[in-house]
Protein backbone atom coordinates (compact mmCIF):
# COMPACT_ATOMS: atom_id res chain seq x y z
CA UNK A 1 0.00 0.00 0.00
CA UNK A 2 0.99 3.65 -0.82
CA UNK A 3 1.94 5.28 2.19
CA UNK A 4 1.27 8.75 3.17
CA UNK A 5 4.05 11.12 4.08
CA UNK A 6 4.86 14.69 5.31
CA UNK A 7 7.80 15.87 2.55
CA UNK A 8 9.14 18.39 0.35
CA UNK A 9 7.73 18.35 -3.04
CA UNK A 10 10.65 18.66 -4.59
CA UNK A 11 12.28 16.09 -2.55
CA UNK A 12 9.26 13.89 -3.43
CA UNK A 13 9.56 14.42 -6.65
CA UNK A 14 13.25 13.10 -6.74
CA UNK A 15 12.30 10.13 -4.59
CA UNK A 16 10.03 8.87 -7.94
CA UNK A 17 12.41 9.82 -10.53
CA UNK A 18 14.57 7.30 -8.52
CA UNK A 19 11.56 4.43 -8.05
CA UNK A 20 11.43 4.80 -11.80
CA UNK A 21 14.47 3.81 -11.77
CA UNK A 22 16.12 6.37 -13.86
CA UNK A 23 19.89 5.79 -15.84
CA UNK A 24 21.17 9.37 -16.02
CA UNK A 25 20.64 12.72 -14.55
CA UNK A 26 22.39 15.53 -16.38
CA UNK A 27 21.18 18.85 -14.48
CA UNK A 28 22.41 22.17 -13.51
CA UNK A 29 21.15 23.38 -10.43
CA UNK A 30 18.86 26.70 -10.66
CA UNK A 31 16.43 28.16 -8.27
CA UNK A 32 13.95 26.88 -7.59
CA UNK A 33 14.98 23.49 -9.25
CA UNK A 34 18.36 22.94 -6.71
CA UNK A 35 16.52 20.55 -4.38
CA UNK A 36 15.17 18.60 -7.23
CA UNK A 37 18.91 17.86 -8.56
CA UNK A 38 20.41 17.72 -5.13
CA UNK A 39 18.25 14.97 -3.43
CA UNK A 40 18.74 13.08 -7.06
CA UNK A 41 23.23 13.91 -6.82
CA UNK A 42 22.66 12.47 -3.04
CA UNK A 43 21.11 9.17 -3.95
CA UNK A 44 23.22 8.63 -6.66
CA UNK A 45 26.15 9.28 -4.35
CA UNK A 46 24.85 7.30 -1.47
CA UNK A 47 24.29 4.02 -3.88
CA UNK A 48 20.89 4.27 -3.53
CA UNK A 49 19.62 4.79 -7.20
CA UNK A 50 22.25 3.18 -9.74
CA UNK A 51 22.48 5.80 -11.99
CA UNK A 52 25.00 8.14 -13.29
CA UNK A 53 24.61 12.12 -12.73
CA UNK A 54 26.27 14.25 -14.91
CA UNK A 55 26.95 17.42 -13.31
CA UNK A 56 27.19 19.84 -16.28
CA UNK A 57 28.69 23.10 -16.39
CA UNK A 58 25.52 24.69 -18.37
CA UNK A 59 21.75 23.97 -18.90
CA UNK A 60 22.44 23.92 -22.60
CA UNK A 61 25.02 21.10 -21.70
CA UNK A 62 22.62 19.37 -19.65
CA UNK A 63 20.16 19.23 -22.59
CA UNK A 64 22.56 17.84 -24.71
CA UNK A 65 23.77 15.20 -22.41
CA UNK A 66 20.17 14.55 -21.83
CA UNK A 67 19.70 13.99 -25.57
CA UNK A 68 22.92 11.65 -26.01
CA UNK A 69 21.69 9.61 -22.86
CA UNK A 70 17.81 9.22 -24.59
CA UNK A 71 19.72 8.29 -28.04
CA UNK A 72 21.71 5.19 -26.32
CA UNK A 73 18.39 3.99 -24.60
CA UNK A 74 18.38 5.05 -21.27
CA UNK A 75 15.69 6.66 -19.16
CA UNK A 76 17.10 9.78 -18.44
CA UNK A 77 15.71 12.59 -16.54
CA UNK A 78 16.44 16.27 -15.86
CA UNK A 79 15.17 19.64 -14.29
CA UNK A 80 15.55 23.40 -14.55
CA UNK A 81 13.81 26.71 -14.13
CA UNK A 82 13.44 30.15 -15.49
CA UNK A 83 16.45 31.01 -16.64
CA UNK A 84 18.14 27.89 -17.43
CA UNK A 85 14.98 26.65 -19.56
CA UNK A 86 15.77 29.73 -21.77
CA UNK A 87 19.14 28.88 -21.86
CA UNK A 88 18.17 25.07 -22.96
CA UNK A 89 16.02 26.41 -25.21
CA UNK A 90 18.08 25.81 -28.63
CA UNK A 91 18.21 22.16 -27.35
CA UNK A 92 14.47 22.04 -26.81
CA UNK A 93 13.41 21.50 -30.48
CA UNK A 94 16.28 19.61 -31.06
CA UNK A 95 15.14 17.13 -28.19
CA UNK A 96 11.55 17.04 -29.85
CA UNK A 97 12.34 16.60 -33.39
CA UNK A 98 14.95 14.01 -33.33
CA UNK A 99 12.17 12.26 -30.64
CA UNK A 100 14.18 11.56 -27.90
CA UNK A 101 12.34 10.61 -24.78
CA UNK A 102 13.12 12.91 -22.03
CA UNK A 103 11.75 14.16 -18.76
CA UNK A 104 11.97 17.66 -17.39
CA UNK A 105 10.45 18.68 -14.40
CA UNK A 106 10.49 22.78 -14.59
CA UNK A 107 10.60 24.60 -11.38
CA UNK A 108 8.51 27.70 -13.17
CA UNK A 109 10.50 30.81 -12.26
CA UNK A 110 10.14 34.01 -13.24
CA UNK A 111 12.51 35.55 -16.47
CA UNK A 112 15.34 38.25 -15.84
CA UNK A 113 15.64 41.42 -15.76
CA UNK A 114 15.39 42.38 -13.25
CA UNK A 115 16.15 38.89 -11.33
CA UNK A 116 13.66 37.17 -9.89
CA UNK A 117 14.09 34.42 -8.22
CA UNK A 118 10.16 33.72 -7.76
CA UNK A 119 7.41 32.21 -9.11
CA UNK A 120 5.15 32.79 -12.52
CA UNK A 121 5.16 30.86 -16.08
CA UNK A 122 7.13 33.26 -18.11
CA UNK A 123 9.72 30.57 -18.67
CA UNK A 124 7.33 28.15 -20.00
CA UNK A 125 5.59 30.19 -22.02
CA UNK A 126 8.64 31.00 -24.04
CA UNK A 127 8.85 27.39 -25.02
CA UNK A 128 5.02 26.64 -25.71
CA UNK A 129 6.04 26.18 -29.21
CA UNK A 130 9.01 23.41 -28.59
CA UNK A 131 7.49 20.09 -29.71
CA UNK A 132 7.26 19.05 -26.15
CA UNK A 133 4.18 17.39 -24.56
CA UNK A 134 3.44 19.74 -21.20
CA UNK A 135 1.77 18.89 -18.47
CA UNK A 136 1.11 21.69 -15.30
CA UNK A 137 0.55 20.17 -11.88
CA UNK A 138 -1.47 21.63 -8.98
CA UNK A 139 0.08 20.14 -5.85
CA UNK A 140 2.56 18.08 -4.36
CA UNK A 141 0.70 14.65 -5.25
CA UNK A 142 0.19 15.74 -9.00
CA UNK A 143 4.05 16.46 -9.12
CA UNK A 144 4.97 13.21 -8.06
CA UNK A 145 2.40 10.79 -9.58
CA UNK A 146 2.87 13.27 -12.77
CA UNK A 147 6.37 12.52 -13.18
CA UNK A 148 5.75 8.69 -12.91
CA UNK A 149 2.81 9.29 -15.98
CA UNK A 150 5.72 11.80 -17.82
CA UNK A 151 8.05 8.61 -18.21
CA UNK A 152 5.11 6.12 -19.28
CA UNK A 153 4.33 8.75 -21.59
CA UNK A 154 7.34 10.03 -23.26
CA UNK A 155 8.40 6.74 -23.41
CA UNK A 156 5.54 4.73 -25.30
CA UNK A 157 7.07 3.63 -28.55
CA UNK A 158 3.73 5.40 -30.45
CA UNK A 159 4.91 9.11 -28.39
CA UNK A 160 8.60 9.25 -28.11
CA UNK A 161 8.82 12.40 -27.21
CA UNK A 162 9.73 14.35 -24.52
CA UNK A 163 7.95 15.31 -21.68
CA UNK A 164 7.90 18.20 -19.54
CA UNK A 165 6.69 18.66 -15.64
CA UNK A 166 5.80 21.61 -14.50
CA UNK A 167 5.11 22.81 -10.90
CA UNK A 168 5.19 26.01 -9.81
CA UNK A 169 8.75 27.52 -7.86
CA UNK A 170 8.69 27.73 -4.74
CA UNK A 171 4.45 27.44 -4.05
CA UNK A 172 5.11 23.94 -5.25
CA UNK A 173 8.99 23.10 -5.43
CA UNK A 174 9.27 24.32 -1.64
CA UNK A 175 6.33 23.16 0.63
CA UNK A 176 6.17 19.92 2.58
CA UNK A 177 3.00 18.50 1.77
CA UNK A 178 1.27 15.20 2.58
CA UNK A 179 1.84 12.93 -0.29
CA UNK A 180 0.86 9.20 -0.47
CA UNK A 181 4.03 7.89 -1.92
CA UNK A 182 4.01 5.33 -4.33
CA UNK A 183 5.20 1.40 -3.55
CA UNK A 184 7.91 0.20 -5.49
CA UNK A 185 5.56 -2.65 -6.72
CA UNK A 186 2.83 -0.17 -7.98
CA UNK A 187 5.58 2.20 -9.80
CA UNK A 188 7.43 -1.49 -11.35
CA UNK A 189 3.83 -2.67 -12.29
CA UNK A 190 2.81 1.35 -13.85
CA UNK A 191 6.29 1.70 -15.51
CA UNK A 192 7.91 -0.69 -18.22
CA UNK A 193 11.09 -0.63 -18.79
CA UNK A 194 12.41 1.80 -21.32
CA UNK A 195 12.21 0.32 -25.30
CA UNK A 196 13.62 3.12 -26.99
CA UNK A 197 13.48 1.75 -30.42
CA UNK A 198 16.03 3.73 -32.22
CA UNK A 199 18.85 3.67 -29.67
CA UNK A 200 22.72 3.83 -31.14
CA UNK A 201 24.11 0.72 -31.78
CA UNK A 202 27.43 0.60 -33.76
CA UNK A 203 25.52 -3.11 -35.18
CA UNK A 204 22.82 -0.66 -36.92
CA UNK A 205 24.08 2.86 -38.30
CA UNK A 206 22.09 5.24 -37.98
CA UNK A 207 22.38 8.97 -37.81
CA UNK A 208 19.95 11.47 -35.98
CA UNK A 209 19.45 15.05 -36.31
CA UNK A 210 20.99 15.14 -39.75
CA UNK A 211 20.48 17.54 -42.59
CA UNK A 212 17.00 18.00 -44.34
CA UNK A 213 16.87 20.01 -47.23
CA UNK A 214 13.80 21.93 -48.96
CA UNK A 215 12.40 19.04 -50.22
CA UNK A 216 11.44 17.22 -46.53
CA UNK A 217 11.85 19.34 -44.30
CA UNK A 218 7.71 20.19 -44.92
CA UNK A 219 7.35 16.33 -44.15
CA UNK A 220 9.36 15.96 -41.57
CA UNK A 221 7.63 18.66 -39.83
CA UNK A 222 4.12 17.65 -40.28
CA UNK A 223 4.74 14.17 -39.13
CA UNK A 224 6.30 15.93 -35.76
CA UNK A 225 3.16 17.99 -35.53
CA UNK A 226 0.63 15.34 -35.96
CA UNK A 227 3.05 13.04 -33.63
CA UNK A 228 2.23 15.43 -31.08
CA UNK A 229 -1.18 16.04 -31.66
CA UNK A 230 -1.72 12.32 -31.38
CA UNK A 231 0.52 11.80 -28.51
CA UNK A 232 -2.99 12.62 -26.63
CA UNK A 233 -4.71 9.55 -27.04
CA UNK A 234 -1.47 7.53 -25.63
CA UNK A 235 -1.87 10.36 -22.39
CA UNK A 236 -5.18 9.51 -22.14
CA UNK A 237 -4.42 5.85 -21.92
CA UNK A 238 -1.49 6.30 -19.10
CA UNK A 239 -3.88 8.36 -16.63
CA UNK A 240 -6.73 5.38 -17.20
CA UNK A 241 -4.26 3.00 -16.22
CA UNK A 242 -2.95 5.10 -13.28
CA UNK A 243 -5.82 5.67 -11.65
CA UNK A 244 -6.47 1.92 -11.87
CA UNK A 245 -3.32 1.14 -10.07
CA UNK A 246 -3.12 4.48 -7.83
CA UNK A 247 -6.74 5.18 -7.83
CA UNK A 248 -6.54 8.87 -8.41
CA UNK A 249 -7.83 10.38 -11.58
CA UNK A 250 -6.11 13.06 -14.30
CA UNK A 251 -7.45 15.05 -16.86
CA UNK A 252 -6.52 17.42 -19.50
CA UNK A 253 -9.19 20.17 -18.21
CA UNK A 254 -10.06 20.15 -14.55
CA UNK A 255 -13.60 21.19 -13.03
CA UNK A 256 -14.40 22.31 -9.92
CA UNK A 257 -18.09 23.00 -9.27
CA UNK A 258 -18.83 23.53 -12.89
CA UNK A 259 -22.12 21.10 -13.45
CA UNK A 260 -24.04 24.72 -12.61
CA UNK A 261 -21.78 26.90 -13.21
CA UNK A 262 -22.15 30.15 -15.88
CA UNK A 263 -19.14 32.02 -14.73
CA UNK A 264 -15.78 29.69 -15.00
CA UNK A 265 -12.20 31.13 -13.85
CA UNK A 266 -9.58 29.27 -15.69
CA UNK A 267 -5.99 28.98 -13.94
CA UNK A 268 -2.64 26.25 -14.46
CA UNK A 269 -0.56 25.11 -11.88
CA UNK A 270 -0.97 25.47 -7.83
CA UNK A 271 -3.01 28.64 -7.93
CA UNK A 272 -6.12 26.84 -8.85
CA UNK A 273 -5.73 25.55 -4.64
CA UNK A 274 -6.23 28.65 -3.63
CA UNK A 275 -9.30 29.71 -6.58
CA UNK A 276 -11.12 26.76 -5.25
CA UNK A 277 -11.18 28.22 -1.82
CA UNK A 278 -12.31 31.08 -3.22
CA UNK A 279 -14.94 29.61 -5.38
CA UNK A 280 -16.64 28.14 -2.18
CA UNK A 281 -16.46 31.50 -0.52
CA UNK A 282 -17.95 32.72 -3.35
CA UNK A 283 -20.73 30.30 -3.39
CA UNK A 284 -21.43 30.34 0.49
CA UNK A 285 -21.54 33.64 0.98
CA UNK A 286 -24.40 33.72 -2.11
CA UNK A 287 -22.37 36.44 -3.66
CA UNK A 288 -21.96 34.19 -6.77
CA UNK A 289 -23.60 30.93 -6.76
CA UNK A 290 -22.97 30.21 -10.28
CA UNK A 291 -19.61 29.80 -10.42
CA UNK A 292 -17.18 27.22 -11.12
CA UNK A 293 -13.15 26.68 -11.49
CA UNK A 294 -11.13 25.56 -15.14
CA UNK A 295 -7.73 24.48 -14.86
CA UNK A 296 -5.69 23.46 -17.56
CA UNK A 297 -3.46 20.27 -16.81
CA UNK A 298 -2.32 19.62 -20.77
CA UNK A 299 -0.87 22.50 -22.27
CA UNK A 300 0.48 20.30 -24.65
CA UNK A 301 -1.28 18.91 -27.06
CA UNK A 302 -3.61 21.54 -26.51
CA UNK A 303 -6.65 19.94 -25.52
CA UNK A 304 -8.48 21.76 -27.81
CA UNK A 305 -11.87 19.20 -27.54
CA UNK A 306 -11.98 19.06 -23.96
CA UNK A 307 -11.69 22.64 -23.46
CA UNK A 308 -14.34 23.55 -25.64
CA UNK A 309 -16.75 20.76 -23.89
CA UNK A 310 -15.63 22.46 -20.67
CA UNK A 311 -16.96 25.52 -21.63
CA UNK A 312 -19.73 24.96 -23.38
CA UNK A 313 -22.51 26.03 -21.28
CA UNK A 314 -20.58 29.46 -19.74
CA UNK A 315 -21.82 32.68 -20.31
CA UNK A 316 -18.38 33.87 -18.88
CA UNK A 317 -15.20 32.64 -19.13
CA UNK A 318 -11.99 34.72 -16.77
CA UNK A 319 -8.63 33.39 -17.70
CA UNK A 320 -5.62 33.85 -15.24
CA UNK A 321 -2.44 34.30 -17.10
CA UNK A 322 0.62 34.22 -15.19
CA UNK A 323 3.27 35.33 -17.57
CA UNK A 324 3.34 38.77 -20.07
CA UNK A 325 3.02 37.89 -23.92
CA UNK A 326 4.91 41.22 -25.04
CA UNK A 327 3.49 43.38 -26.90
CA UNK A 328 0.84 41.25 -27.83
CA UNK A 329 -3.36 41.17 -27.29
CA UNK A 330 -3.17 39.15 -24.19
CA UNK A 331 -1.78 36.15 -22.24
CA UNK A 332 -0.35 33.00 -23.64
CA UNK A 333 -3.22 31.49 -22.49
CA UNK A 334 -5.63 33.65 -23.28
CA UNK A 335 -5.09 34.02 -26.89
CA UNK A 336 -4.60 30.20 -27.06
CA UNK A 337 -8.30 29.73 -25.60
CA UNK A 338 -9.74 32.39 -27.57
CA UNK A 339 -8.21 31.22 -30.54
CA UNK A 340 -9.99 27.28 -29.94
CA UNK A 341 -13.01 29.04 -29.27
CA UNK A 342 -13.17 31.15 -32.30
CA UNK A 343 -15.03 28.74 -34.45
CA UNK A 344 -17.29 27.47 -31.92
CA UNK A 345 -20.90 29.53 -32.61
CA UNK A 346 -22.25 29.10 -28.78
CA UNK A 347 -18.90 30.41 -26.33
CA UNK A 348 -18.80 32.69 -23.61
CA UNK A 349 -17.48 36.42 -23.24
CA UNK A 350 -13.69 36.02 -22.48
CA UNK A 351 -11.85 38.22 -20.16
CA UNK A 352 -7.81 37.56 -19.49
CA UNK A 353 -6.12 38.94 -16.78
CA UNK A 354 -2.38 38.48 -15.98
CA UNK A 355 -1.12 38.20 -12.69
CA UNK A 356 0.68 36.76 -10.34
CA UNK A 357 4.17 37.65 -11.76
CA UNK A 358 7.56 36.61 -10.03
CA UNK A 359 5.68 35.36 -7.18
CA UNK A 360 3.09 37.67 -6.22
CA UNK A 361 0.94 36.23 -4.24
CA UNK A 362 -3.05 36.13 -5.49
CA UNK A 363 -4.97 35.33 -2.27
CA UNK A 364 -8.59 34.02 -2.10
CA UNK A 365 -9.71 37.87 -1.63
CA UNK A 366 -7.59 38.80 -4.70
CA UNK A 367 -9.98 35.77 -6.65
CA UNK A 368 -12.87 37.08 -5.65
CA UNK A 369 -11.65 40.39 -6.32
CA UNK A 370 -10.62 38.97 -9.65
CA UNK A 371 -14.27 36.87 -10.48
CA UNK A 372 -16.46 39.84 -9.55
CA UNK A 373 -14.15 42.46 -11.88
CA UNK A 374 -14.09 40.06 -14.81
CA UNK A 375 -18.16 39.69 -14.46
CA UNK A 376 -18.25 43.48 -14.35
CA UNK A 377 -15.94 43.72 -17.82
CA UNK A 378 -18.11 40.84 -19.00
CA UNK A 379 -20.85 42.77 -18.72
CA UNK A 380 -19.84 46.26 -19.52
CA UNK A 381 -16.82 45.88 -21.84
CA UNK A 382 -13.37 47.28 -21.65
CA UNK A 383 -11.28 49.49 -23.54
CA UNK A 384 -8.44 46.80 -23.21
CA UNK A 385 -7.55 43.40 -24.48
CA UNK A 386 -6.37 41.93 -21.46
CA UNK A 387 -6.03 43.53 -17.74
CA UNK A 388 -3.29 43.20 -15.77
CA UNK A 389 -4.57 41.83 -12.29
CA UNK A 390 -3.37 44.06 -8.38
CA UNK A 391 -0.36 46.45 -10.49
CA UNK A 392 -0.45 50.18 -8.34
CA UNK A 393 -1.74 52.58 -10.31
CA UNK B 1 17.76 4.82 -51.24
CA UNK B 2 14.40 3.77 -52.10
CA UNK B 3 12.24 6.51 -53.14
CA UNK B 4 13.93 10.32 -53.86
CA UNK B 5 13.18 12.99 -51.01
CA UNK B 6 10.97 14.63 -53.49
CA UNK B 7 9.14 11.98 -53.44
CA UNK B 8 9.00 11.17 -49.77
CA UNK B 9 5.31 11.64 -48.32
CA UNK B 10 5.30 12.63 -44.06
CA UNK B 11 4.16 9.12 -43.28
CA UNK B 12 7.43 7.50 -44.95
CA UNK B 13 10.02 9.80 -43.21
CA UNK B 14 11.88 7.73 -40.67
CA UNK B 15 10.73 8.62 -36.91
CA UNK B 16 12.39 11.98 -36.59
CA UNK B 17 14.11 11.94 -39.62
CA UNK B 18 16.94 9.56 -38.52
CA UNK B 19 19.01 8.29 -41.67
CA UNK B 20 18.80 4.98 -41.33
CA UNK B 21 21.51 4.34 -44.21
CA UNK B 22 24.40 4.61 -43.47
CA UNK B 23 26.67 6.67 -46.08
CA UNK B 24 24.03 7.78 -47.93
CA UNK B 25 24.76 11.30 -48.24
CA UNK B 26 27.23 10.21 -50.86
CA UNK B 27 23.52 9.81 -53.23
CA UNK B 28 22.99 13.37 -52.48
CA UNK B 29 23.82 15.28 -55.95
CA UNK B 30 25.14 18.28 -54.95
CA UNK B 31 25.80 18.98 -58.25
CA UNK B 32 23.06 20.55 -58.93
CA UNK B 33 23.68 23.56 -56.87
CA UNK B 34 26.71 24.68 -59.42
CA UNK B 35 26.11 27.68 -61.50
CA UNK B 36 29.73 27.81 -62.63
CA UNK B 37 31.30 24.72 -63.89
CA UNK B 38 35.41 23.55 -64.24
CA UNK B 39 36.81 23.57 -67.79
CA UNK B 40 40.13 22.09 -68.36
CA UNK B 41 42.94 22.56 -71.05
CA UNK B 42 45.22 19.65 -70.06
CA UNK B 43 47.65 21.19 -72.04
CA UNK B 44 49.08 22.99 -69.13
CA UNK B 45 48.51 20.58 -66.56
CA UNK B 46 51.96 19.65 -64.67
CA UNK B 47 49.71 17.11 -62.37
CA UNK B 48 50.34 18.34 -58.95
CA UNK B 49 47.29 18.08 -57.81
CA UNK B 50 46.70 20.61 -55.99
CA UNK B 51 43.38 21.26 -57.15
CA UNK B 52 42.45 17.86 -55.87
CA UNK B 53 43.47 19.27 -51.96
CA UNK B 54 42.32 22.46 -52.09
CA UNK B 55 38.52 20.98 -53.47
CA UNK B 56 36.25 21.42 -50.05
CA UNK B 57 33.82 19.06 -52.03
CA UNK B 58 36.85 16.28 -52.49
CA UNK B 59 35.31 15.51 -55.61
CA UNK B 60 38.23 15.65 -57.24
CA UNK B 61 39.67 12.82 -58.61
CA UNK B 62 42.77 10.89 -61.24
CA UNK B 63 42.13 9.58 -64.57
CA UNK B 64 43.52 6.99 -66.48
CA UNK B 65 46.09 10.00 -67.94
CA UNK B 66 46.94 11.25 -64.88
CA UNK B 67 45.15 14.12 -65.13
CA UNK B 68 42.98 15.83 -62.27
CA UNK B 69 38.92 16.04 -63.57
CA UNK B 70 36.22 17.32 -60.93
CA UNK B 71 33.21 14.40 -60.57
CA UNK B 72 30.08 16.70 -62.03
CA UNK B 73 27.65 14.80 -59.77
CA UNK B 74 28.78 16.40 -56.85
CA UNK B 75 31.15 19.41 -58.08
CA UNK B 76 28.92 23.07 -56.69
CA UNK B 77 31.01 25.10 -58.76
CA UNK B 78 32.83 26.86 -55.62
CA UNK B 79 35.67 27.58 -58.00
CA UNK B 80 38.42 26.69 -55.85
CA UNK B 81 40.46 24.51 -57.83
CA UNK B 82 40.79 27.29 -60.62
CA UNK B 83 41.74 29.93 -58.02
CA UNK B 84 44.26 27.60 -56.57
CA UNK B 85 45.98 25.68 -59.97
CA UNK B 86 49.50 27.21 -60.61
CA UNK B 87 49.59 26.62 -64.19
CA UNK B 88 46.25 27.81 -65.03
CA UNK B 89 44.67 24.78 -66.64
CA UNK B 90 41.21 25.36 -65.29
CA UNK B 91 38.73 27.89 -66.36
CA UNK B 92 34.99 28.22 -64.89
CA UNK B 93 31.99 28.85 -67.45
CA UNK B 94 28.63 29.36 -66.79
CA UNK B 95 26.09 26.51 -66.54
CA UNK B 96 23.56 26.87 -69.62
Amino acid sequence: MSKRVGIEVSIALADVVGMANTDVVAAYPITPQTHIVEHLAELVADGELDAEYIPVESEHSAMSACMGSAAAGARTFTATAGQGLELMHECLYVASAMRLPVVMAVANRALSAPISVWGDHSDVMACRDTGWIQIFTENGQEVVDTALCAFRIAEDNNVLLPTMVHLDGFHLSHVIEPIMMPEQSQVDAFLPPNKYPFFLDPARPQAMGDFAPPAIYTETKWAQEVNLQKSKETILKAWKEFAEIFGREYKPVESYRCEDAKILLLTMGSYSETAMTAIDAMREKAECENVGLLRLRLWRPFPTDELRKAVENADVLIILDRALSFGSAGGPVGMEIKSALYDVSKKPKIVNFVGGLGGRDITVGNFEELIKKGIDIAGNGSENEFEIFGVRE
Amino acid sequence: MGKSENELTWKEIEVGCIVTEPGNASQYKTGDWRSQRPTYDFSKCIKCGMCQIFCPEGCINQNEEGYFVADLFYCKGCGICAHECPTFVITMKEEE
